[in-house]
């Protein structure tokens, strides 16, 4: 196989797995926490301290 | 401006704002755009315990939380406060967070400004100088 077929292949695979990959991390439940001093925390789903606060938001919605 | 027209232009404003709810600084409910107040109290103490929850395990180092975004799958949860006043709405899945954010604050600094719905009053100065005016009639 050429490197031109091998490069088109990969991105014609690569492409969508990438894409559908950012897509789910987007979808991923998370807490942004904002602070007086500009700083920012992101607390990951699983996250000891997200899942209670993802808890309370739930019961929000 | 009031609270409830701080929220009507908040819903005009962004499309993607479902629910708003504002607090006071004791955590009471000062305005709501639902109609329902059992829903109202329940997001607004949702509100309080998101603050709370994030305060307690995450304030370190002197600096505080002044907003949170809870994204879930099925919609998000945004709070944000300042000056005491505190503000919580939700919106849809997949919000863009920075513009909501910003509707916010702008909302709750609609709320800090004072009213300007009544007319200039005139001044003193002015009040004083019509009396003494009478008074020289009556002399």
């Amino acid at each position: 196989m050429s490197m031109r077929k091998l490069l088109v292949l990969l991105l014609f695979v690569g492409g969508p797995v990438l894409y559908l990959s950012r897509r789910r991390d987007e979808r991923r439940e998370r807490v942004h926490l904002y602070y007086d001093d500009g700083s920012m925390v992101t607390l990951e789903d699983g996250a000891p301290e997200a899942e209670r606060l993802l808890a309370v938001a739930r019961s929000a919605l | 401006m009031d609270a409830a027209s701080a929220l009507a232009d908040l819903t005009e404003i962004s499309s993607q704002v479902e629910a708003a709810v504002v607090l006071d600084d004791a955590g009471a409910v000062v305005a709501s755009t639902i109609d329902d107040a059992e829903r109202s109290a329940r997001l607004a103490r949702a509100a309080l315990d998101l603050l709370d929850a994030a305060g307690k395990r995450l304030e370190q180092g002197g600096r505080s939380l002044t907003q949170l975004e809870a994204a879930l799958r099925e919609g998000s949860v945004f709070v944000a406060r300042e000056e005491g006043r505190s503000i919580v709405a939700t919106t849809s899945a997949e919000p863009t967070s920075g513009l909501v954010f910003y509707d916010l604050k702008t909302c709750l600094r609609s709320l800090a400004q004072p009213e300007q719905s009544e007319p200039a009053r005139p001044k003193r100065r002015t009040a004083k100088t019509k009396v003494s005016e009478i008074g020289d009639v009556d002399a």
